[in-house]
C-alpha cells in the first residue's frame, strides 16, 4: 500500500470558484524523494499545502499511512520557500529547539538535539545568531535543521532553494541529497528548476497547466547516486522532462496571451 | 570610527547652531523690539527658572507631572495591550469592543475632564485615569493590528510542529506582536505629555501644567515659559529613554532585527 496517497483530489476557493486542482492522483512510497514540477501558478504549492494540512481539499482526500489528513501534524514538516517562517526573536539554536519546546522536551535534551541538527546542516558556530544575521542560504539550513530535529518521517519542501543564489543553491542541493540518503525521509519537493529535480529525485511528477491542474506524467530517475550534473544520462533526462514540461508552459503562455 | 561618527556629530552641530541662532535672535528682539512682559527673553526665563529650581518648586512640579505620566502610561499600556491582544485574537471580542474604541478614540481626554472630576474628584486618581485613557486606545489599536499581521508561515510552522492554539498564541503571536505594542506605547507617550498639561491646568495645585497656568495670575510670563521648556525637554528625554531601554531589552523583537555585520 502506498505510504502517501492523493485520491481524486479537487481544490477550489469557496464553492463556486474555478477548480485549481482537479482529479489529482498520486501515490508516494515510503522513503522516496518525489519532486513535483509544473508551470508556475499551476497549483503545486496547493497540493503540498493540502498534504501539510494547511488547506482542506474541496473533493477527494489525502491519506498518510492509510489515515486521512485532517490538519497539520508533526509527522509532516514543511520547509517554506520564504525564510519568514523562522522566528526572528529567537536565535538559530532556539529556532531549532522550538518544535521540541512545543513537545515539552526538557531544556538540556532540547539544546543537545538542536545543536546536533544544526551541526548536520553545517551551521556549527552560528547557534547564537538571529535570523536577521544569517544569509538566505543559512536561513534555509536552519529551516531544514528545525524539520530534522523532530524526526518527522515526511518533509514537505516548497521551493526551498528558490530564493537562494545559484552557487549556494548547488551546495544546498548536494547537502540535501546527502541528508536525504542518510536519514531516509519521505520527501515531497517542489521546484521549477528541472536540473534540481533530476539531481534530487527518485521520481519526478510533471503537472499540467492550471486551472484544473492535475498530474501529467511521472518520470523515473534511475541515475546512480551520488549524481553528477554533467553526465550524458543527466542531459538526456533533462531534455525528456523539459519537453513534457514546456508543452504545459506553452499552454499557460497561450492562455495568458488570449486573455490580453 | 571617525567616518561613522561624523554624520552624528554634524547633526548635533546643526541642532546647536539652529538653537543658538533662534535664541540669540529672540534675546535681541525682546530687548529691542517687543514688550518683555509678553515675550520674556531667554535669559530672564533662565533666571526665573534657576530661582524656581533653587527653591525646590520646579523639582516638585516636575516630579508631580512625571509621576502622573508614568502611572497613567503604565496603567493604560497594560490595559491597552490586554485589550488589543484579545481583540486581535478573537473576532467576537473585537466585534463587541470595536464600537467603543472607534467612538472613543476621537474623543480627547480633555473632553472627559469635567465628567472624570465628578466621578473621581480632583485628586491624583482623576489625572491618572485621564492619562491612562489617552494611552489605552493607541496601544490597543496598534497591538490589535500587530496580532493580525503575524506572518502566516510562522503560524503554520508552529501548527505543523503540533502546537495547540494556546501554544501558538504564547509562543508565536505574542512575541511577534511586541514591536507593534512598543510603537503604540511610544505614540501614547506623546499623548500623555499633552494630556498631563490639560489635566493640571484644570484641576491641580502641582505639576508643570499648573506652573504654566498659574503664571497668568501674577503676570509672570517667564513662569509659563519655564514650564514649557522643562516639559518639552522632559518629553524629548522620555522618548529617548523609552527607545533606548526598549532597544536594550527588546531588540530581538524588533521587526527587522538587528544586524551586527
Amino acid at each position: 500500500m502506498a505510504y502517501i496517497a492523493f485520491r481524486s483530489l479537487d481544490f477550489r476557493y469557496g464553492t463556486h470558484g474555478p477548480f485549481i486542482i482537479r482529479g489529482f492522483e498520486l501515490e508516494l512510497r515510503r522513503g522516496e524523494f518525489f519532486v513535483l514540477v509544473g508551470p508556475s501558478g499551476c497549483g503545486k504549492t496547493t497540493v503540498l499545502n493540502i498534504l501539510a494540512g494547511f488547506e482542506a481539499p474541496s473533493g477527494g482526500e489525502v491519506l498518510v499511512d492509510g489515515e486521512s489528513v485532517r490538519g497539520p501534524k508533526r509527522d509532516r514538516i514543511v520547509i517554506f520557500q520564504e525564510p519568514d517562517s523562522l522566528y526572528p526573536w529567537l536565535t538559530a539554536l532556539e529556532n531549532v529547539e522550538f518544535p521540541l519546546r512545543v513537545l515539552g522536551t526538557g531544556r538540556a535534551e532540547r539544546r543537545e538535539r538542536a545543536a546536533a541538527a544544526l551541526n548536520l546542516v553545517g551551521l556549527h558556530g552560528h547557534e547564537g545568531k538571529h535570523p536577521s544575521q544569517l544569509s538566505g542560504g543559512m536561513k534555509q539550513r536552519v529551516q531544514i535543521a528545525r524539520a530534522l530535529v523532530l524526526d518527522a518521517p515526511i518533509l514537505l519542501m516548497d521551493e526551498p532553494f528558490g530564493a537562494v543564489d545559484a552557487q549556494t543553491r548547488i551546495i544546498l542541493q548536494d547537502e540535501l541529497a546527502q541528508i536525504a540518503a542518510r536519514t531516509q525521509r519521505t520527501i515531497l519537493f517542489i521546484t521549477h528548476d528541472i536540473l534540481e529535480a533530476i539531481f534530487l529525485a527518485d521520481r519526478i511528477g510533471v503537472m499540467t497547466a492550471g486551472p484544473e491542474a492535475t498530474l501529467k506524467k511521472i518520470v523515473d530517475v534511475e541515475l546512480r547516486r551520488p549524481r553528477t550534473r554533467g553526465s550524458p544520462e543527466f542531459g538526456e533526462l533533462y531534455e525528456h522532462v523539459h519537453q513534457i514540461l514546456s508543452e504545459e508552459v506553452r499552454r499557460t503562455l497561450r492562455r495568458e496571451d488570449s486573455l490580453l | 570610527m571617525t567616518v561613522a561618527t561624523r554624520p552624528g556629530a554634524l547633526r548635533f552641530l546643526g541642532y546647536a547652531a539652529s538653537v543658538v541662532v533662534v535664541l540669540g535672535t529672540w534675546e535681541y528682539l525682546s530687548r529691542r523690539a517687543i514688550i518683555p512682559l509678553l515675550f520674556p527673553s531667554p535669559l530672564s526665563t533662565l533666571r526665573i527658572g534657576l530661582k524656581l529650581a533653587g527653591s525646590g518648586q520646579l523639582e516638585a512640579d516636575l516630579w508631580a507631572s512625571l509621576r502622573r505620566i508614568l502611572a497613567g502610561f503604565v496603567l493604560g499600556s497594560v490595559v491597552g495591550v490586554v485589550l488589543g491582544v484579545s481583540m486581535g485574537a478573537s473576532r467576537w471580542i473585537r466585534w463587541l469592543i470595536e464600537p467603543y474604541t472607534n467612538f472613543l478614540r476621537f474623543l480627547p481626554a480633555l473632553a472627559w475632564i469635567p465628567a472624570v472630576m465628578m466621578w473621581l474628584g480632583t485628586g491624583e486618581r482623576a489625572k491618572i485615569a485621564l492619562l491612562a485613557y489617552t494611552t489605552v486606545f493607541v496601544v490597543a489599536l496598534n497591538t490589535m493590528a500587530g496580532v493580525g499581521r503575524v506572518p502566516r508561515n510562522q503560524m503554520r510552522a508552529a501548527r505543523s510542529f503540533g502546537a495547540g492554539r494556546l501554544q501558538v498564541f504564547f509562543l508565536v503571536t505574542i512575541p511577534a506582536t511586541v514591536s507593534y505594542m512598543l510603537t503604540g506605547m511610544r505614540l501614547a507617550m506623546g499623548n500623555c505629555f499633552m494630556t498631563v498639561v490639560a489635566a493640571e491646568l484644570v484641576a491641580s495645585d502641582s505639576g508643570l501644567g499648573y506652573l504654566i497656568f498659574s503664571s497668568r495670575q501674577w503676570m509672570q510670563t517667564e513662569l509659563a515659559f519655564v514650564g514649557i521648556v522643562v516639559l518639552g525637554c522632559l518629553g524629548v528625554i522620555a522618548d529617548a529613554a523609552f527607545q533606548i531601554t526598549s532597544g536594550w531589552f527588546l531588540w530581538r523583537y524588533a521587526p527587522s532585527g538587528r544586524s551586527t555585520r
